[in-house]
């Protein structure tokens, strides 16, 4: 049986909230029955747009990437207490039934990803259901894939394996996957978001004038252990990007015994930093 | 009697049976028929053939011979004329000539003839069919928006969904462009703005104005009361009392002040569409009451009109550049893209929704470098990466010396390029390298102006002095938006053109832009955008001349009245009563030299304001000028047609309500300005044009713009003169006809689908790229009719639009521009009036505030309307039941000053106080902070001067012009402090913004 998975590229998310909107246009005012009743007209964000940002200036970047119901496998909110009221479709779309879900804003906690939503107008729970009724209608895919201009997100019906066999060949992640949900949203170069990055600039007098340091090797060390090796750009900017927060004490410093103001610098990262500059010596 | 006789004879007696005949086979041509009883009379000008018709119950009868009180008689000089008028299809060369020669002509009653006229057109339009059904009973409309075209789903006439266009197999689209072994192709689709994906919300919206209104003490016979204009709430009227409120006015205007007393404003923008634009029926009834017009200044262009375009021409697109082939050459050659306060991403490229979106992609895939100068790390830069530099704002022109300063000094320019297309290199050399001031512009010195290191900018110059580089500024990259509309704009243009020039501007892969523009349409098929003046008849201040009234026969229309105010001194000239304006005028680089005065000589004051949508509030640097503008006694009367209750319209007197373009019939075709944006539709990855549907009946009692003008007109007598007795549907299939359309689509077909995708442009087709005739020595080859001829100074075609021929780089229309030493010939870099230089002021307000173009509404077409739009998380922040408008805080700034995240703070200066919500981000450098103009909200806590809960930002900019001589507005940065802002007790938010659920 093929079902449906999102495939998200945080790269290629450029904040647009094409997604967001179509989901507000689509729910807004409009009853589905058997599928949703309308989403509040204010506030509701069952499909929506995340920020990250990494880094101070003028060395960050900023990602950005939708979030919604993730339609789970193991969904935390499908158990004895909302048996009939929640139910997964042979497609792995999980519906709320907009009935039976009446008044139990018990349910609206089930959801450790915080994807459903109260409806305090309609005493419902709700969430994002993949757009399918249109999809039964023979739309060929959910309208936030329809209307993202770069491919950022990416509607995919397969088989589990196959799906499985791609994520794992693409480095495809799930969010929180210790939760053990089995989420059906997919997430490529999500390192843009939960990773961090070490940076800094490197300057040099040359001829009594302060240039940028472009070509510079600069070494990343944990543990004793040098981890990577990275070359200083025009601009004489480095960067090691990809590492985990949290993961140690790293040591930043120059190859082949070259030393900058700073440089070795020690530091344990929970977050992007910028080293700033130093200058060589 | 002779053939032709008999058969008008034949024809008259005939249409009775043809009335009767439509009348029986369709519901809605019986229910026009019985919506009058009347008599018609249709004649000779001798009367040697006439026949009345008389309505009555829906019945029609006909009699040869006079009727003694007809209410209407449509008089033809003869019977050639007659049969020719009368002979369908209607032929409209032939009419609109018959009309303007008196060969026919239409008495009566206007009322009547409007209905006549729209019966006789249902003849033929009632069998029109449009829409398609869908699978679950809806029926699938087509709209056009500023963002992109949609298609709209309509149940029980309600628009359940608006959704993006995705092509099909009857389209012909879709290309593949190859670059570096690689090959891209667009998808098939309409990738619209975010924007235009929350219309259904917009139509929908709480702020719809549904009834014609009143000012509660407004009395046009008694007391007016102007002082509390803003104050005093609204009493519902009726369509009648609000029509003869204003056409009284204006007759009484007209007779009581004299012409030039009735003052037409508008926005730039409103709705989409060649027929229900501002330029096109809005202009058309303008002109048929006589106005004085508010005229516009180049707002979004700035620095480009006033500066740039000394140097190198282009005054035709106000000083921007024409962009035509650039995406495939950069993507083929250029090895380094400078955004220089540039950000395609927030604006779009205005009217290109997200098509351009993917193609930064593929130059990121291609591995062209990226370089952002922006004191914003802003979403084109998060979407791309590369490097940042976060200049100080206002300052970039300083950097630009420096970097010209090193390719002097380290000889990184293209010295071919400087000996044979430009002049005046050596005397600008010596401003750059201090011969001429003393002060040699070096790294050094810009790293004092402008906050970026010295190594870095001497490491960007070399890079780009090696390296092919694309220059992206503003929205499209060539031109308008950015740094172009602070106080610095004008030397930020003329920077910029300088540095393409050093590097050989056309040559293969050295050009501005920022891959939003150049895509291989085919850009020679014809279809008007709006700047072609759709149905004014407007000659002179539009483009309609030139192909839209050769191509599309209707009556020209002509404003006698030869006064105007300058949008940026409106409040001025009402306050004070006198303004003094520079024109607009693309036809020449010396034409925006010229001053005009407020009062023209002769000419009656301002005592009324006829305003067309309502955005002046925040959107117009200064605003809180208008609001003091609006309580003049010096107005006796405000009309406001609009949409939406926005900012600006509760100080209007009288309301009409306007309906959106989603309850009306227009047709349009996407990101298709004409005028100074001619060929814009080369920045979609698709033309398209549409025919646009009307999805909806009218809201409550609104009507659309074009029909309220009509109704006006008609109680001035000049309903039939306005409107030709043609229905918004007859001028849709009139424009259309005047098109290309009809060579590809037939009407049926183009009626129902809705839509046509213009096939792309063919390879050995495709348009050159811009400036590669003038870098290569070959006659200009681009498809744009800029310069006029006149406007070469030698061979037509050859060289640029500058006295020389040349690239100038000490301009000689500056140079004769004598006594005004803000725009001197040769550019000085001058620091901003409104900066961390202007001591007293920066103690005071030490954040320089960007107020940028709006990402997520175009201009207050969306914001502000409880629409979607307000939800999105970057747009507005939503607080104890109030939206709030965002200012963007670095978070060094945030930490100073005990701000967090979402904290609703207070932005002020000397100029007024605006509540925001605080985003803190590490997006904006230290001293800098950044928010959206084109807040639809002002909404003064207690009154004029007291903090506005809106978001109207604009109110904290400066209405200082950039230069003296100029109307060059410098809006978009000011000083603020900001601090952090708690509700004081008791304050509620506005009822209509309160939320019903948290």
């Amino acid at each position: 049986m093929k079902k449906w998975n999102l495939v998200v590229d945080v790269e290629r998310c450029n904040n647009c909230n094409n997604c967001f909107l179509v989901v507000k246009d689509e729910h807004g005012g409009n009853d589905f029955p058997g599928y949703a009743a309308p989403q509040p007209a204010k506030g509701a964000r069952w499909f929506r747009v995340e920020r990250q940002e990494r880094g101070v200036a003028p060395m960050i970047d900023a990602s950005h990437y939708p979030v919604a119901c993730n339609h789970c496998d193991d969904a935390p909110c499908m158990n004895a207490e909302t048996a009939g009221v929640i139910t997964k479709r042979a497609d792995g779309i999980v519906l709320i039934d907009p009935v039976r879900a009446k008044g139990r804003k018990d349910i609206v906690g089930m959801c450790p990803y915080g994807h459903i939503h109260w409806n305090d107008e309609l005493q419902l729970p709700q969430n994002w259901i993949f757009e399918a009724h249109l999809l039964d209608q023979g739309w060929k895919e959910p309208r936030v894939s329809q209307v993202c201009p770069t491919g950022a997100i990416e509607a995919v019906k397969v088989e589990d394996a196959a799906m499985a066999e791609r994520a794992a060949r693409e480095g495809l992640r799930t969010l929180r996957p210790e939760l053990g949900a089995k989420p059906r949203i997919y997430y490529r170069n999500f390192d843009r978001v939960d990773k961090i990055f070490i940076g800094g600039s490197l300057a040099e007098i040359r001829d009594g004038v302060e240039e940028c340091a472009e070509g510079v090797q600069v070494e990343l060390w944990l543990n004793g252990e040098r981890l990577a090796t990275t070359t200083t750009d025009t601009f004489g900017d480095y960067k090691f990007d990809g590492l985990e927060p949290d993961s140690g004490e790293y040591e930043v410093r120059l190859a082949a015994e070259r030393f900058a103001e700073g440089l070795p610098a020690k530091l344990r990262p929970a977050k992007s930093e910028y080293l700033g500059l130093g200058r060589l010596g | 009697m002779d053939m032709k006789s008999l058969r008008l004879k034949a024809t008259l007696v005939g249409l009775t049976y043809l009335f009767r005949m439509k009348a029986k086979s369709s519901a809605t041509f019986r229910a026009h028929l019985e919506k009058r009883d009347c008599v018609v009379q249709i004649r000779l000008k001798d009367n040697s053939i006439a026949r009345y018709y008389v309505f009555e119950g829906g019945k029609v009868v006909s009699r040869s011979g006079l009727h003694p009180n007809p209410q209407a008689t449509m008089m033809f000089k003869d019977v050639d004329t007659a049969v020719t008028l009368l002979t369908p299809p209607v032929n409209y060369a032939e009419t609109v000539h018959a009309g303007k020669n008196f060969r026919v002509i239409l008495m009566g009653d206007d009322e009547v003839i409007a209905w006549f006229m729209k019966l006789a057109n249902k003849i033929e339009t009632d069998g029109w069919r449009y829409g398609e059904p869908m699978s679950d009973g809806s029926i699938r409309y087509t709209q056009m928006t500023n963002g992109g075209p949609l298609h709209v789903y309509v149940k029980d006439d309600k628009i359940i969904r608006t959704n993006i266009v995705e092509f099909t197999d009857d389209d012909q689209c879709g290309w593949t462009m190859t670059a570096r072994g690689r090959s891209f192709s667009p998808r098939k689709k309409g990738l619209v703005a975010p924007h235009a994906l929350s219309m259904k919300a917009n139509v929908y919206s709480d702020k719809r104005l549904l009834y014609p209104m009143k000012r509660v003490d407004f009395d046009p016979n008694g007391e007016r009361n102007p002082q509390n204009r803003g104050k005093s709430g609204y009493v519902r009227i009726s369509w009648d009392e609000a029509l003869d409120i204003v056409s009284n006015e204006i007759v009484r205007q007209k007779q009581v002040h004299g012409p030039g007393a009735i003052a037409l404003a508008h926005p730039s923008h409103h709705q989409w569409g060649n027929v229900g634009y501002y330029l096109s029926a809005m202009m058309r009834f303008g002109n048929a009451v006589g106005v004085t017009r508010v005229v516009l200044n180049p707002d979004s262009w700035e620095g480009w009109y006033w500066g740039a375009m000394h140097h190198y021409g282009n005054s035709m697109r106000l000083g921007a550049t024409g962009g035509y082939g650039t995406l495939e050459d950069a993507l083929q050659n250029c090895e380094l893209m400078v955004y220089w306060s540039s950000d395609p991403e927030s604006q779009f490229g205005a009217y290109a929704g997200t098509e351009t979106s993917e193609r930064r992609l593929w130059a990121k895939e291609l591995g062209i470098k990226t370089v952002h100068i922006n004191p914003h790390y802003c979403p084109t830069a998060s979407f791309v990466g590369g490097k940042w530099l976060p200049i100080r704002p206002g300052t970039d022109t300083a950097m630009a010396l420096a970097i010209m300063n090193v390719w002097i000094k380290e000889g990184l320019y293209d010295r071919w390029f400087i000996e044979n297309r430009t002049t005046g290199f050596e005397e600008w050399k010596e401003y750059v390298l201090g011969v001429t001031d003393g002060v040699d512009k070096t790294p050094e010195w810009q790293a004092v102006e402008t906050g970026i290191s010295a190594r870095e900018v001497r490491a960007l110059a070399r890079e780009w002095g090696r390296k092919k580089t694309y220059l992206g500024c503003g929205v499209n990259g060539g031109g308008f938006g950015g740094a172009c509309r602070n106080a610095s704009g004008i030397q930020w243009a003329r920077a910029m053109v300088m540095l393409m020039a050093m590097q050989g501007w056309g040559k293969p892969g050295v050009n501005f832009g920022n891959l939003t523009t150049g895509a291989p349409v085919d850009l020679e098929f014809y279809f008007p955008g709006y700047g072609e003046g759709g149905i004014s008849g407007e000659l002179m201040a539009t483009g309609s001349a030139t192909n839209n009234y050769v191509r599309m026969p209707h009556l020209p229309s002509v404003n006698p009245v030869q006064q105007s105010i300058p949008r940026q001194r409106l409040p001025e000239a009402i306050l004070d009563g006198f303004a003094e304006g520079y024109f607009l005028d693309p036809m020449a680089a010396e034409n925006q030299m010229r001053p005009f005065f407020y009062p023209s000589p002769g000419y009656s004051k301002v005592h009324m304001l006829y305003k067309y949508g309502a955005s002046y509030m925040s959107t117009i640097n200064g605003s809180s000028r208008f609001e003091r503008m609006y309580q003049s006694p010096e107005l006796e009367c405000v009309v406001s047609q609009a949409i939406w209750m926005e900012g600006e319209t509760q100080f209007a007197d009288v309301i009409l309500p306007a309906c959106t373009q989603f309850e009306r019939f227009d047709i349009g075709e996407w990101s298709n300005s004409g005028g100074f944006g001619l060929h814009w539709t080369g920045q979609l990855n698709h033309r398209v044009i549409a025919l646009q549907h009307k999805c909806i009946e009218p809201l409550g009692e609104s009507k659309s713009d074009y029909q309220i003008f009509w109704d006006i007109c008609k109680r001035l007598g000049l309903g039939t003169y306005y409107s030709e007795g043609s229905s918004e549907e007859d001028w849709v299939q009139r424009v259309y006809k005047s098109t290309d359309l009809p060579k590809h689509i037939s009407w049926k077909k183009f009626l129902r689908k809705g839509y046509f995708v213009v096939p792309p442009e063919t390879d050995g087709r495709k348009a050159g790229v811009d400036m590669r005739w003038f870098y290569e020595g070959r006659p200009k080859d681009l498809p744009e009719p800029y310069p006029l001829p006149a406007g070469y100074s030698g061979r037509f075609l050859h060289g640029l639009q500058t006295q020389s021929g040349k690239f100038e780089f000490v301009p000689n229309s500056l140079k004769r521009l004598q006594g005004n030493e803000d725009r001197p010939p040769v550019l000085q870099y001058t620091r901003a009036f409104e900066g961390p230089h202007a001591t007293d002021l920066y103690a005071k307000y030490p954040l320089q505030l960007l107020i940028a173009h709006q990402r997520f509404s175009f201009h207050t077409a969306q914001d502000g309307k409880s629409s979607a739009v307000n939800d999105v998380l970057d747009h507005r922040v939503l607080k104890d039941g109030h939206y709030y408008h965002i200012v963007r805080v670095a978070r060094g700034d945030a930490v100073a000053r005990g701000i967090a995240h979402h904290d609703l703070v207070r932005v002020f200066n000397d100029r007024g106080s605006v509540i925001c919500a605080a985003d803190v981000t590490e997006r904006m450098a230290p001293g800098i902070a950044h928010s959206y103009e084109s807040s639809a909200l002002y909404e003064p806590i207690d009154g004029p001067g007291t903090p506005d809960l809106g978001g109207s930002m604009n109110l904290l900019s400066p209405d200082r012009m950039q230069a003296r001589g100029t109307v060059a507005s410098a809006g978009s940065l000011c000083l603020v402090q900001i601090e952090k802002w708690e509700r004081p007790e008791g304050l509620v938010a506005p009822q209509e913004q309160r939320e019903f659920a948290s």
